[in-house]
């Protein structure tokens, strides 16, 4: 079996699993309970909360556990709404958003927010001008995702940052779900007042993730109740869920600095492959990509039946993203990005983890070429 | 090039005349302590700076730790340099470079700490600023309001140049001043006062006292955490702990209850107090502030401090609530302390203890009744703990899971 979906979820490390076992028969108190049985378990959540805090060089008391990037993207965008509809109404995000961030928007939209979605040049990317220029004196808020999940485009978090640092009473808020372990981000240094990660997309367990809120910043409540994580997120903690991820986070930045450098040759090898067949167009610019993702169209194809006729091989890619993937839509991100319809329609995306290896991208490039070979024989056949 | 090392300058310790090498000891003991993880770093103590030599290790935690020691006034990255202007053109220009950004301005600042060396300030500013002029293009001078100011710090071994000067902690090199005993109960005020005291160059052990089960477990790892926030300014930080609710029940038991607090304050000061002296202390550290509580009334502290003529340091007395909380905020300890477990302090506690108790009447009380053999038990079960700062999981347990 050759993986390589792992922008859509990550195959949990061993170490994980085996330590979700045990922290579920042994650590299964309610961290809120007075006993010692209690006592240990928020022990072990403060612990893991720290070893987190030390790997993204931020406080023990800016992160606050999620259910996942849908949660935090939700909760850091519709908090902030809530919070400070009366300072202003408008909101930025990008044309190239996760859906958990743009239909927050859509959603805020109808209840009388004001949206602006920039436009991306070819390679995805946001231009800083253009935000600047977006600028109101209603906007409480702007949302820029920091890896693209289709096509892998890293955007300005930094330069963005640096411009919001002259506006106090706007929050910034970075989707980092793709970025994390992959491409280092500073929070601090990037002016970051919110960010969200998802702990099943570097190897951790699905429904658990953390919101990072800089010190000093307020946004509302989504779920309110028991007071959990500093009363912003009420609900018994995720003992199991929360540790892992502590533990696959200090894993995966661990394998980052082991294995970058191989992660950016297979890529390089791959796009430099797929760049030489001839019917097939490459999505992703290079030099401005996360070394995970790689995007390319088969044109004339539809990237559905490239997936499934990989399947067949036991090779596992995606169309665009998996969330987005059942719906027949074109790939947003594609359009924004001034790829043409009948080209998007044909995009597959590639996306690798540390797992993967030099023989596995050698042995892909063999199956896709066959693969391609044989559905043109067909598409040509029924023409 | 790359900054090789850091150059600290010393407080306080400067001017301290005959005690500077006890001094600057106590220092490289407090840094090589703090920086410990560090194992490649070297740390060379001179006369009036001491030097980090990196040797290739990551150099932003290091400065984020030296941010927290006292006895340093202030610390800048530097790059070394031989005794020649050459050599100084060569640094200065690559440093420029790198941050460097087309239309930045620019000045050479040159102090010679050492007058002996042959070219003198200007020459040195001309030579070093004419290179980067000749070799930067669209650079400019700018004498007032440089974009970036290049120094250069002429030393009698070798030329240094130093990135931007880092505000040190100030103060006095934690332990130069001696060992006192610190109460801590776990709420905002001790581990304040602690940190001030700690400035002054004092080293601190930390006495907190539990009274199972009217007191949690909770309640000792509340003090654990703090003691290990305030161990950033030392390294690490002794713990003792005072099994107490023997005491506690023998004194609701024999006192009457307006008098309760003033004689739990009682023991717990002659019990810190024989902590002290086994453990070669010089005095004992409260967090008290005039008026704040029924205990911390003149009367209650003349009533307390009876019990012994130990020196009894009260960094806060003269504090306000909310600048205490600032600086608890500052060193944060402030979250730790908001956490609501019952300590000591307030179990027990008579709907209205009295705020102005009477020495005789407390004495008279207690003489009632011998507490010597209790206090003897308490202090001889004390259970001693080491916390450091280091964020390592002291559980192996978790350690497996994490």
């Amino acid at each position: 079996m050759i993986y390589f979906d792992n922008s859509a979820t990550t195959k949990p490390y061993d170490e994980v699993v085996n330590a979700f076992v045990k922290i579920s028969t042994q650590f299964f108190a309610n961290p809120s309970s007075l006993h010692n049985l209690g006592g240990q378990v928020e022990e072990l959540i403060k612990q893991a909360r720290l070893q987190i805090a030390n790997l993204l060089h931020v406080k023990a008391s800016e992160i606050f556990f999620t259910s996942g990037g849908t949660e935090g993207n939700n909760l850091a965008i519709k908090g902030t709404a809530l919070q400070y509809s009366n300072r202003g109404k408008h909101i930025i995000m990008s044309d190239i958003e996760h859906a958990s961030v743009y239909e927050t928007g859509e959603q805020l939209k109808s209840l009388g927010f004001k949206i602006t979605y920039l436009p991306v040049d070819q390679n995805g990317q946001v231009n800083v001008k253009d935000l600047e220029a977006a600028i109101t004196d209603e906007t409480i808020l702007v949302s820029i995702m920091h890896v693209n999940n289709e096509i892998g485009t890293i955007q300005p978090i930094e330069e963005i940052g640096k411009i919001l640092k002259n506006y106090p009473k706007i929050l910034f808020h970075v989707d980092h779900v793709q970025g994390f372990g992959k491409v280092p981000l500073d929070l601090y240094e990037a002016h970051i007042d919110l960010c969200t990660i998802s702990a099943h997309k570097f190897h951790g367990l699905k429904g658990n993730g953390l919101l990072f809120k800089r010190e000093g910043v307020r946004i509302s409540p989504l779920l309110t109740g028991g007071s959990q994580e500093g009363k912003l997120r009420s609900g018994t903690e995720n003992t199991g869920g929360i540790v892992t991820m502590a533990k696959a986070m200090r894993m995966i930045e661990e394998k980052r600095h082991e294995k970058g450098e191989e992660l950016l040759r297979i890529r390089d090898y791959l796009m430099e492959q797929i760049g030489h067949i001839p019917q097939i167009q490459v999505n992703t610019n290079p030099t401005v990509s996360a070394p995970h993702i790689l995007n390319f169209s088969a044109i004339g194809l539809r990237g559905e039946v490239i997936v499934h006729a990989l399947e067949k091989e036991k090779v596992y890619v995606s169309t665009t993203s998996a969330c987005s993937s059942k719906q027949t839509k074109l790939s947003r991100t594609l359009l924004a990005a001034g790829v043409p319809e009948n080209v998007a329609e044909g995009a597959v995306r590639i996306s690798l983890s540390y797992e993967n290896t030099m023989d596995e991208a050698k042995a892909f490039i063999q199956t896709l070429q066959q693969v391609l070979q044989s559905l043109n024989i067909v598409m040509r056949d029924s023409k | 090039m790359k900054y090789d090392r850091i150059l600290i300058r010393y407080g306080e310790l400067s001017t301290k005349g005959r005690n500077r090498k006890h001094f600057i000891t106590h220092l490289k003991r407090n840094i090589r302590e703090v920086l410990k993880e560090f194992k490649d770093i070297h740390i060379q103590g001179g006369h009036d700076r001491m030097y980090i030599l990196l040797n290739g290790e990551d150099s932003n935690p290091i400065i984020q730790k030296l941010s927290t020691v006292f006895g340093i006034q202030s610390f800048s990255l530097a790059v070394r340099s031989e005794r020649n202007l050459q050599d100084i053109q060569q640094v200065g220009l690559s440093l420029v470079k790198q941050i460097f950004k087309p239309g930045n301005t620019f000045k050479v600042t040159t102090r010679r700490g050492d007058k002996s060396f042959e070219y003198d300030t200007n020459d040195i500013n001309h030579a070093v600023g004419g290179h980067i002029l000749q070799n930067i293009e669209d650079i400019k001078v700018d004498v007032k309001n440089p974009d970036i100011n290049l120094l250069v710090d002429v030393r009698p071994d070798a030329i240094y140049l130093p990135c931007d000067i880092i505000q040190g902690a100030g103060g006095l090199p934690v332990g130069s001043s001696g060992k006192a005993m610190l109460m801590l109960s776990g709420g905002i005020d001790s581990p304040v006062a602690g940190y001030l005291t700690m400035k002054r160059g004092v080293q601190i052990e930390a006495v907190h006292f539990q009274s199972p089960p009217y007191t949690s477990e909770r309640a000792k790892q509340k003090t654990i955490d703090l003691a290990k926030k305030i161990s950033a300014y030392s390294g690490y930080v002794k713990m003792h702990f005072v099994p107490f609710t023997k005491i506690q029940e023998t004194i609701r038991k024999h006192i009457p209850e307006g008098y309760t607090m003033t004689a739990t304050r009682r023991m717990m000061l002659r019990i810190t107090d024989e902590i002290r002296r086994k453990n070669d202390g010089l005095a004992i550290v409260t967090g008290e502030s005039l008026g704040q509580v029924a205990s911390q009334t003149l009367e209650s502290m003349l009533a307390i401090n009876d019990v012994t003529v130990t020196p009894i340091l009260r960094p806060l007395i003269s504090m306000d609530k909310l600048e205490i909380i600032d600086i608890a905020k500052k060193i944060d300890t402030f979250e730790i302390s908001s956490l609501p477990y019952e300590d000591c302090c307030t179990i027990f506690t008579p709907p209205s203890p009295k705020t102005r108790p009477k020495l005789s009447k407390i004495q008279y009380y207690e003489s009632d009744f011998d507490f010597g053999p209790l206090l003897e038990e308490a202090v001889n079960n004390v259970e001693t703990i080491i916390v450091n700062n280091e964020d390592s999981i002291e559980n192996e347990e978790f350690a497996d899971l994490l």
